[in-house]
């Protein structure tokens, strides 16, 4: 008897240890997979200073940052065409792409009757899952050539031509975010306004939109992340020549499609490599300030 | 009796729901119109559906006749925007716009074209004298309206509503969020109120419907079972119905 009760007791005993260790492995599990995006976002942030900073010193930050030519091959290192063609190209796909996004998600969000808006709604989801090599290549058939009808150039690859495919990228986050934003007003603000005599529309935009700013905010900000990241998409349609954005027909190249073009051409070890990093380097700072000022915007949010 | 708004043969379904019968009431000039009866009876139905803020359900169907000074509201050539600038509207819950204390005000005056600063400045002011809070907030007009406790924001929502110069005011259990003190200011305001406006108050404590309300109607099912004046129907009230209800006795 005593056997028994001992044999039992050793074997809850044993089934315990078990499942803590069970318990143990799956909680460092999940502890591991954590680490992985830490880890990650820790060694790009370390890698990317540590093979960018030198170039950028032994060029000179100010020459690198604000010098107005680029030659790789021949050693001139001047990045500010392309810090000003990213600047153009995400100020010109948000200064269409914002509007266009915002109305649609009112139409979305307060008047498009529910199949209308649930066929829009697809089309957005869809316009989302394109992958952006996709975009360019439409973009290089069909739009580069249109720009060039259109305005009688010698090439449609330009400014231009980018904005009109960053401004159709950036639609789906803009519409998505602001639709909820929209759809979270409560509807007594709504009412309240119908009720004053005003109209439907002029609730829209007189109630509604105000009351779901912070949202609007943050779909902008997002749509900006979205447009200056961007490299696959436009390497096709921008014509790729290292000009400054003089105008909207100007041949032009970005943060992004900067490094992707000449990554294949600069020599190991060379300093024109090495300075394709530092345009990583200054790309990546740009992304971190908009993921700041993203992050401020959720808080006052949530405050607010 | 020079009735401002009239009901004739008011008939309302909510798809198969057919929430007002045969709707008849007369809601006399500058006076208090009290609508009580259970939850659920059509009280804030048959508000609603004075200031057409009952076209917002799309399953609604409406017959019979609602004559806002002899001019059927639903008539084709009635402007709803119109007839809502007209025939002001307090909710239940306090639903000040999130903006400034001002810019709720002006929201109606600016909305009909106003737009003459020093204008603007005179109706926020009257407004808020006339709703009684202009005291307690004009050092701090640019501030939230969010920011003031509930009885605040109910009287900024009823100057909101007074800053149209409407003809008839409806409150939808006006006071229900609120606590004893700030009940009692807006019981006083709406007698003050009475002496420029036609007002129309659905209430569930019938203390307040017998102080504030000169005449009284009281609804159940979907009927309007008695109408009179206030002082009579809960003396002597006609209906049995009634002086269940008014008795507590309903069940
Ligand atoms: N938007 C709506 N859609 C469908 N049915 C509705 C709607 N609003 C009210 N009803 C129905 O109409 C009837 C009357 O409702 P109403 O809100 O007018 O009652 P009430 O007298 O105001 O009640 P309470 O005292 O609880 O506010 C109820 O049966 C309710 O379920
Ligand atoms: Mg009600």
């Amino acid at each position: 008897m005593a056997q028994d009760r001992h044999n039992a007791q050793t074997k809850a005993q044993k089934a315990r240890r078990l499942r803590d260790s069970v318990e143990w492995l799956v909680k460092n599990i999940f502890f591991l997979c954590g680490i992985v995006a830490v880890a990650s976002v820790l060694f790009i942030s370390v890698y990317l200073v540590i093979s960018g900073l030198p170039a950028m010193l032994e060029i000179g930050v100010t020459d690198f940052l604000f010098g107005d030519t680029w030659d790789g091959k021949n050693g001139v290192y001047g990045i500010l065409p392309f810090i000003l063609t990213s600047f153009a190209g995400t100020g010109g796909a948000i200064l269409i792409g914002v509007p266009v996004g915002v109305l649609t998600a009112m139409f979305l969000a307060k008047v498009a009757n529910h199949r209308l808006a649930v066929v829009i709604r697809s089309a957005v989801s869809l316009l989302a899952g394109i992958p952006s090599v996709v975009y360019g290549l439409v973009g290089m058939v069909v739009l580069v050539p249109t720009v060039q009808k259109a305005f009688n150039l010698s090439s449609g690859a330009n400014l231009l031509a980018a904005i009109v495919v960053l401004t159709v990228m950036i639609l789906p986050s803009i519409i998505n975010v602001a639709e909820t934003a929209l759809r979270a007003v409560p509807k007594e603000y709504e009412e309240a306004s119908l009720a004053l005599g005003a109209t439907h529309t002029e609730t829209i935009f007189r109630v509604s939109l105000p009351a779901a700013r912070s949202g609007v905010a943050t779909a902008i900000v997002l749509g900006v992340g979205r447009a200056i990241g961007e490299a696959m998409a436009i390497i096709m349609v921008s014509g790729n020549v290292a000009n400054m954005p003089e105008n909207l027909f100007t041949p032009v190249r970005f943060l992004t499609t900067a490094i992707a073009s000449e990554m294949n051409y600069a020599t190991v070890g060379s300093l024109w490599r090495e300075s394709l990093f530092s345009i990583a380097l200054v790309l990546f700072l740009f992304i971190m300030l908009i993921n700041v000022a993203l992050n401020l915007f959720v808080k006052n949010k949530k405050e607010g | 009796m020079n009735a401002i708004l009239k009901t004739e043969n008011l008939n309302l379904w909510y798809g198969q729901n057919h929430a007002l019968k045969d709707i008849n009431l007369e809601m006399p000039q500058n006076q208090v119109t009290a609508l009580i009866g259970p939850s659920g009876c059509g009280k804030s139905t048959f508000l609603k559906t004075l200031d057409r803020m009952n076209d917002l359900v799309p399953t609604v169907k409406i017959e019979g006749k609602v004559l806002y000074r002899d001019q059927n509201i639903f008539d084709p050539q009635v402007d709803v925007t119109w007839l809502r600038r007209h025939v002001g509207m307090v909710f239940q819950k306090p639903n000040p716009f999130p903006m400034s204390i001002y810019d709720n005000i002006a929201y109606g005056p600016r909305t009909h074209g106003i737009r003459n600063k020093k204008q603007l400045d005179e109706i926020v002011e009257k407004s808020l004298r006339g709703a009684a809070i202009w005291d307690e907030v004009k050092d701090r007009l640019k501030k939230s309206a969010l920011s003031l406790s509930g009885g605040q924001q109910q009287r900024i929502c009823i100057a909101r509503a007074l800053a149209v110069e409407p003809d008839v005011l409806l409150m939808d259990e006006a006071t229900s969020a609120l606590d004893p003190i700030s009940t009692s200011k807006i019981e006083d305001l709406i007698a003050e109120l009475k002496k420029s406006y036609t007002i129309v108050i659905v209430t569930h404590n019938m203390q307040q419907a017998t102080r504030v309300s000169d005449r009284c109607a009281f609804f159940l099912h979907g009927e309007l079972v008695e109408a009179d004046d206030t002082e009579k129907l809960f003396s002597v009230p006609k209906d049995k119905r009634t002086e269940d209800y008014i008795t507590g006795r309903f069940g």
